[in-house]
């Protein structure tokens, strides 16, 4: 469902909210099966597990049928977004997920490096020295910063093992 | 007379060395955090909390809420040097600040911007060393009716206050309980709504809801909009400041009003942004210059940043004697208070004197630092936002990957922000509010409890939140807030049908 408006298209912003309101409304169905299995009634030391969270979905249930309602009445023609600028956030949310979910195989700072690199190089289209400079440099003040200074330790792949670090 | 001499004690704890280092850190980070785009009050002390856990309490606080002063401040620069709220409070900064700035008097503004920020939280720091005490003692009477009674009227000032649709904020909050309510029942130890997962055993975290809800979100948001910074040069020099101090007196009234405005709306968690706001559109609306306001009126920069930073201090009023955050970013206080073993609430105030005290005398000390900080180093600031997107944004994005895995030490918290993160994009973007989701996240336990335990001892009936004046007071203002839009509308038709 896309919508003409001016120049540029996108997705209408009446079909993100309705799809809003479901999503949430079937999150709520979910807390209020969950809390079904946890039990919703009173047992020997009371109100049930399930006792304050089967309400709390309800509830959930409840506001969402009424924000689907009137997302279902109002229609301003607006847009959610451009597909262009949709594009921007995606260039971003898929090369994070890869980021994160390569950061248990390879640990955070090799997965940082490649990350910062990418996105400089890519999006931001700046010199490989550049680049490198920031894609390097980074990690290794965080090293420093958290695992020395601070004494956090944050999760490291073969390469640190490698460096005995 | 007793407070007075903790505050004292609370001085000598605030001035070791050591807290004062901690203290400029604070503000210096907390400014930095306030001006770059997708780092905010909340996130930016969630990402750094994980670097307070080996510190003592007491200057693990200060050094917190000193990020969070300096945000405070850090969000006026970016508003009338380029025209973008580093935060949302400082949106009705720009309506004034921003032209002043085009009009070549850029210094004017933000000396102006700076000294009322520091008002207002002077102002509020006060009420929080005269007043906290006397809520706490009086909140050490509370039964669970009680305490669930003020979680009931936190709750729905959300839903009356906040700018969004009221069923959109309900959908928001419940949805945070929810999340809440995941993983091992405190009160039967059993399992609930973790579907045979794991890695929810433990439930969400707040910290990680946070980092991604408002790290990932904005910078998603950012994107969106694509950066182009069109900004002027800042330089203040003394005789500016000076010149500027000399005029501000003028307005005593609108910053007396500006600084009631923020208390109130920072103690009901009504929050910082509302209450710029609301400051803004009072002051337009009876200043003798009213026409003039968002044409670079001086008055204009007072009553937003008055109220702001009047709203932003007294949250932690609530939080600190109630247990109650009043902001997110005190939430985020409040889940270190936890981390680092203190139980917030009024026995704070009974069993850990030195931090309570510490904590406020550190309060007037942090603001006073950050008001000569941020004065002196407006350059080096500004200068910071012209380092482009392309770079900062990766910097920020594993900074929050870093926050969000040294919570737990776990790479599937890295994920569940991700998935927050867009969350929160999307919430942001259909005009969910995001500030009572988070708040249910970190209080849904405890109002939970608050509630079995209140039934169990009334053998189920709900008439225990009616049972004696105080609790049953409590519930009808929370009714009231709860109904408030609807009865503004009710009392505006009666009176369309009277006239």
């Amino acid at each position: 469902m896309t919508e003409q408006s001016g120049s540029e298209s996108g997705p209408a912003h009446k079909t993100l909210e309705i799809g809003m309101a479901l999503l949430i409304g079937v999150f709520g169905l979910v807390v209020i099966f969950g809390s079904l299995k946890a039990g919703i009634n009173w047992g020997a030391e009371g109100p049930r597990a399930g006792f304050f969270p089967f309400y709390v979905g309800a509830a959930i249930v409840g506001a969402s049928a009424i924000n689907l309602w009137s997302a279902r009445r109002h229609d301003d023609g607006r847009l959610f977004a451009e597909w262009g600028q949709l594009r921007q956030v995606m260039s971003v949310v898929v090369p994070t997920a890869i980021y994160v979910g390569s950061m248990p195989f390879i640990g955070l700072y090799v997965s940082s490096m490649v990350f910062i690199a990418w996105f400089m190089r890519w999006l931001g289209g700046y010199r490989w020295l550049t680049v490198a400079a920031v894609a390097v440099g980074m990690p290794v003040v965080t090293y420093l910063v958290f695992e020395r200074w601070f004494l956090v330790p944050l999760p490291k792949g073969p390469l640190e093992e490698w460096l005995g670090l | 007379m007793e407070e007075l001499a903790n505050l004292f004690h609370g001085f000598a704890v605030a001035l070791q060395p050591y807290n004062i280092m901690l203290m400029i850190i604070g503000i210096t980070l907390g400014v930095i955090i306030g001006v770059l785009p997708g780092l905010g009050g909340a996130n930016g002390v969630a990402i750094l909390l994980p670097l307070t856990f080996s510190m003592p309490p007491t200057s693990a606080i200060i050094m917190l809420s000193c990020i969070y002063w300096g945000a405070l401040f850090g969000g006026a620069i970016t508003s009338i040097l380029f025209n973008i709220p580093g935060e949302p409070w400082s949106v009705a900064t720009t309506f004034d600040g921003y032209p002043m700035a085009q009009q070549g008097r850029p210094g004017e503004a933000l000396t102006a911007a700076f000294t009322s920020s520091f008002v207002g939280a002077l102002f509020a720091v006060i009420m929080i060393t005269l007043v906290a005490p006397l809520v706490a003692g009086f909140a050490l009477r509370f039964g669970p009716a009680e305490k669930f009674a003020v979680y009931f009227l936190a709750f729905c000032s959300f839903v009356g206050l906040s700018k969004e649709p009221p069923f959109k904020t309900i959908a928001a909050m419940m949805m945070g309980f929810a999340l809440a309510a995941v993983g091992l029942d405190s009160i039967t130890g059993q399992l609930r709504l973790t579907f045979g997962v794991t890695e929810l055993l433990n439930g969400f975290d707040f910290l990680i809801a946070v980092i991604g809800l408002f790290g990932i979100g904005e910078i998603l948001l950012t994107m969106e909009e694509g950066l182009a910074f069109r900004g002027g040069n800042a330089s203040i020099n003394l005789r500016v400041v000076l010149q500027t101090w000399r005029e501000l007196p003028a307005y005593w009234m609108t910053s007396l009003r500006s600084c009631l405005i923020g208390c109130w709306m920072g103690v009901t968690p009504a929050g910082a942004t509302p209450a710029s706001f609301m400051s803004y559109g009072i002051a337009k609306r009876l200043a003798r210059r009213g026409n003039n306001f968002g044409k670079g009126e001086i008055e204009g920069v007072i009553a937003p940043e008055t109220a702001a930073h009047a709203a932003g201090t007294s949250a932690l009023l609530p939080m600190l004697s109630l247990g109650v955050p009043g902001s997110p970013t005190a939430a985020v206080l409040l889940g270190g208070l936890l981390i680092w073993g203190l139980q917030p609430g009024p026995m704070l105030f009974v069993e850990q004197k030195e931090f309570v005290w510490g904590l406020i005398a550190s309060m007037y000390l942090g603001n006073l630092a950050g008001l000569i900080v941020v004065l002196t180093c407006v350059p080096i600031f500004a200068a910071i936002l012209r380092v482009p997107f392309g770079i900062i944004a990766p910097l920020i994005l594993v900074l929050c990957a870093i926050g969000a895995y040294s919570v737990h030490n776990s790479t599937f918290d890295v994920m569940l922000m991700l998935v927050f993160g867009v969350l929160g994009y999307l919430l942001k973007k259909c005009n969910y509010p995001l500030a009572p989701l988070v708040l249910a996240i970190v209080l849904g336990d405890k109002a939970e409890e608050a509630f079995r335990q209140s039934l169990l001892g009334s053998q189920g009936s709900l008439g225990v939140f009616f049972s004696n004046g105080l609790v049953s007071t409590i519930m009808a203002l929370g009714l009231v807030a709860l109904f408030w839009s609807a009865i503004q509308e009710g009392y505006s038709r009666l009176r369309m049908s009277m006239a």
